[in-house]
């Protein structure tokens, strides 16, 4: 028999060992499941992003990958990660016929709310739907389109019609609106549209740039 | 112990959510519908199983500084496959679900079951646990799921397809529109008050049953429950 400090050594040993190779087991059993699912959940992830799209650009075909098409605005009068929108080209034949907007509206009652605005080239609002918020269940989640139809009335919208003055709640002198009881979401989702819109008129250009990679 | 024994346990005399009130956090928050706590609790139940059948293979032969760390890193293994399996086969599930997915690891549940049970029995009884426990956490959670998504939504199942996916045969069930839906059974509050409801249901039958039965019932839960089952989570 080893004496026991020898003894108490190599207990600690034995269960420092065990507790390394758990954790190698661990971690293999993780990798080997990620390895297996990680191109079903590309494609998942994929497919419901594009069935997300193909509902805001309401029936206008394309015929390129605008999941790959896109290029990141920055919206210099808005603070923190809302100011990064990403706009996403929906073309026929090389041309620009919608852009989808993914954009942040910050001010949402109980957190930010991701909503995609789809625009067509002249700078009217194809369709906008919400993505993701945390607004409250009954009240603020009628920007859903199961719940109400409110936010099919930014279809046809643009920066002429309303004026941008006109880019407001009613409450606040402005041509949208409000759902009862949940002014602060209904002003957060017609400030992020405007703003979608406004950010489609400065880049423009940049934005209906033709294609400049070769056709695959 | 009997097979039998062992699912009444887990279904009804230590019911995780309405006798050990055990992983409160997740079932309260995540029955807003039929749904998505058919999801969650399917989804704990695989965990539960999983982590009970292969902790009951390895944990006798563990010293004990290192075992508590070592199921826990199991479990939380078993958790990240089964939400990377969810994510990759039930994306709108996954989704639906978010946080409490991952946040399966620290359901106390799962751990006491692991520590209290799984490690000191064979692995066939370890098995049987994992799924009584974990039907009976499912059985909770669609019960509660099901009150509230009927009390605010007017439906009942209505989610059904949007989260696992168009194959399921079933639209679900409208029974009033859901203008007329009671707001409050949504929120946090109404989870509490119906769980409430829930508990008093359970209390009153235990009460009708006698001094006899409630003792042999409900003391070996509070004293079975090891130091860790205790923390809330």
């Amino acid at each position: 028999m080893a004496d026991p400090a020898d003894s108490g050594l190599h207990r600690g040993l034995r269960a420092a060992l065990l507790l390394a190779a758990s954790a190698l087991v661990a971690f293999g059993l993780v990798a080997l499941v990620h390895e297996g699912t990680r191109d079903r959940i590309a494609e998942a992830a994929h497919r419901q992003a594009l069935a997300r799209f193909d509902e805001v650009l309401a029936g206008t075909s394309y015929d390129n990958d605008l999941l790959a098409d896109s290029i990141t605005l920055q919206d210099p009068e808005t603070a923190g990660d809302a100011a990064t929108v990403i706009a996403h080209r929906a073309r026929r034949n090389g041309a620009v016929v919608a852009v989808v907007m993914e954009i942040v509206a910050p001010n949402g009652y109980s957190g930010p709310i991701r909503l995609l605005v789809a625009i067509e080239p002249g700078g009217k609002v194809l369709a906008a739907r919400v993505v993701q918020h945390k607004e409250t269940p009954g009240l603020g989640d009628f920007i859903e389109t199961r719940k109400s139809e409110w936010i099919t009335r930014f279809t046809g919208r643009s920066l002429q019609a309303p004026a941008p003055a006109g880019w407001r709640v009613r409450k606040d002198g402005g041509k949208f609106d409000q759902y009862t009881g949940a002014t602060v979401t209904s002003r957060a989702m017609v400030a992020a549209v405007a703003r979608s819109l406004a950010l489609y008129e400065r880049h423009r250009d940049e934005v209906l740039a033709p294609t400049a990679r070769i056709a695959p | 112990m009997t097979p039998a024994s062992i699912l009444r346990a887990g279904f009804r005399d230590q019911n995780p959510g309405l006798v050990q009130l055990l992983g409160l956090c997740p079932l309260l928050a995540v029955s807003t519908s039929l749904g998505s706590g058919l999801g969650l609790g399917l989804a704990t139940l695989t965990v539960l199983m999983a982590s009970n059948g292969i902790i009951s293979l390895v944990g006798r032969s563990l010293p004990g500084e290192i075992r508590i760390a070592v199921f826990v890193l199991l479990i939380a293994a078993l958790v990240t496959s089964t939400e990377l399996a969810l994510a990759a086969w039930f994306p709108g599930l996954h989704t639906s679900l978010g946080i409490f997915l991952p946040l399966i690891v620290t359901n106390c549940l799962v751990l006491a079951r692991a520590e209290s049970f799984a490690s000191r029995q064979p692995v066939t009884h370890a098995l049987l646990d994992g799924f009584a426990m974990g039907g009976g956490f499912l059985v909770v959670l669609l019960l509660l799921g099901g009150v509230r998504e009927l009390l605010g939504h007017g439906t009942i199942g209505a989610d059904l397809q949007s989260l696992f996916g168009s194959a399921i045969p079933f639209e679900g069930l409208r029974l009033f529109g859901s203008e007329h839906g009671f707001l409050l059974a949504l929120l946090p509050p109404g989870a509490f008050i119906l769980l409430g409801l829930g508990l008093a249901w359970r209390q009153a039958r235990m009460a009708n049953q006698g001094p006899a039965s409630e003792r042999s019932s409900n003391e070996p839960v509070r004293s079975s429950l090891p130091p860790v089952g205790g923390v809330a989570s």
